[in-house]
């Protein structure tokens, strides 16, 4: 009897549950995990891919792309990245609508979108869906946190070691120990993980966006001690 | 006949705008205030066609103080002058536009640096160390030439001013009256008796 309360957003069961919400919210917590931490001088995030296999041409993903190798990680502005957990169509309208709503906000003031904004400009869009029926669409502001797949875990890893004045160096490494707790395969490598790094450049003061090359992301992997061995590597490109 | 005129000095900015609403061969008015506070530390004089530029300033005013309501901190001098060129650029382009020019003061306290931003009624924007408008312009920008200087403290920045006004008075056929002075620094808006 389920069916007759989940059919629409706006009708609660006699619970008072809402089952839409409920689907949505469990389907995210089964997306590959994202976590973000804030480091005193930058910000890291990292992603696990679900979508890999021998078949998957990745030739595009291999330079990084203006946005990554666009599964996870995508770069918003030139001063935000972003990492998405959840279905890829929704997300990719969102990075859609977030990278329109920093050029236009370029136009109007000639300075790149104060980062609070622009997460409050997404919020406002996902509250406008929730508008009839349980109302949704909050944010809010995280030194450490994690979404998709395993996300308690990956938080209390990551409220135990985090420390306020972290650097972007130890935050790399910490990421990267997290995702390794939290991910099924027992091995990491570029095709199951994405990887971004935002930091302010000394030289012109202005911020800047790193997402990670596959072969970068290996490289990071090897020098924490977690990168595969040659022998089980499905595939190598030159 | 309206003038006014700004200056960069050591960590501030001086607007001085004149008092006097003139309409035909009328004095209407002898302490009309050209100069709207649009924030904690953003000023704006403006002069041009009576009635627009009223209208204009109050829509200003009234939207970057939206602004600063919706977002919890105030639009930085730059970006205050982009939109405001913004602003004056759409409505030449429109059928009744806005004939307004406009000298914008600001501190940045992001950089600790004040600002000073010259606009006309076509939208033209510049930052500049001073500026001028209105027929005083063509007496006072050689003297700032000669007398201007970024280090300057408040007083002697004063000083400069006072020269300004003194030769507007001396030279322009029509006397100007009393001026209207404001200051921007990092402690905000204030009013000067000259």
């Amino acid at each position: 009897m389920a069916r007759r309360y989940d059919s629409r957003t706006t009708i609660f069961s006699p619970e008072g549950r809402l089952y839409q919400i409920e689907y949505a919210m469990e389907a995210i917590s089964h997306a590959g995990t994202v976590l973000g931490i804030l480091a005193k001088d930058g910000v890291v995030l990292a992603a696990e891919k679900k979508v890999t296999g021998k078949l998957l041409d990745l030739s595009g993903a291999k330079e990084g792309g203006y946005g990554g190798s666009g599964e996870k990680i995508f770069l918003l502005n030139s001063n935000v990245i972003a990492g998405v957990a959840g279905i890829t169509a929704d997300a990719n309208s969102l990075i859609n609508y977030a990278r329109t709503a920093a050029q236009r906000h370029l136009f109007s003031y000639n300075e790149d979108i104060p980062v609070e904004q622009l997460a409050q400009r997404l919020c406002d869009l996902k509250q406008g869906y929730t508008q009839f029926g349980d109302p949704s669409g909050n944010y809010s502001g995280w030194k450490a946190t994690c979404i998709g797949a395993n996300n308690g875990t990956a938080q209390s890893l990551l409220k135990q070691e985090y420390k306020d004045d972290i650097t972007v160096e130890d935050a790399i490494g910490l990421a990267i120990r997290v995702m390794s707790k939290t991910m099924d395969s027992t091995t990491l490598g570029s095709e199951k993980l994405e990887f971004a790094v935002l930091t302010l450049d000394k030289k012109n003061e202005q911020p800047r966006p790193k997402i990670f090359k596959p072969a970068e992301i290996d490289a990071l992997l090897a020098k924490h001690g977690l990168g595969k061995k040659d022998e089980d590597t499905e595939m190598r490109t030159a | 006949m309206e003038c006014q005129f700004g200056l960069s000095g050591n960590g501030y900015v001086l607007l001085a705008a004149s008092t006097t609403a003139v309409r035909s061969i009328v004095k209407m008015k002898h302490d009309q205030d050209n100069i709207k506070v649009l924030g904690p530390q953003l000023i704006m004089s403006y002069s041009g066609e009576p009635g627009d530029t009223i209208q204009f300033a109050e829509y200003i005013e009234r939207n970057i103080r939206l602004y600063q309501i919706r977002n919890f901190h105030a639009l930085r001098p730059s970006s205050a002058a982009s939109w405001l060129r913004r602003q004056l650029a759409d409505s030449l382009r429109s059928r009744n536009p806005y004939a307004v020019n406009i000298l914008l003061g600001g501190y940045d306290n992001a950089t600790s640096k004040p600002h000073l931003y010259w606009m006309d009624y076509l939208g033209t924007l510049t930052n500049q160390p001073y500026a001028a408008q209105g027929y005083g312009s063509y007496f006072v920008l050689s003297l700032l030439d000669r007398y201007h200087n970024p280090e300057a403290s408040l007083e002697e920045g004063l000083e400069t001013l006072r020269r300004c006004i003194d030769e507007v008075e001396k030279r322009l056929v029509v006397s100007q009256g009393k001026y209207i002075v404001k200051v921007v620094d990092k402690d905000g808006v204030r009013v000067i008796e000259l």
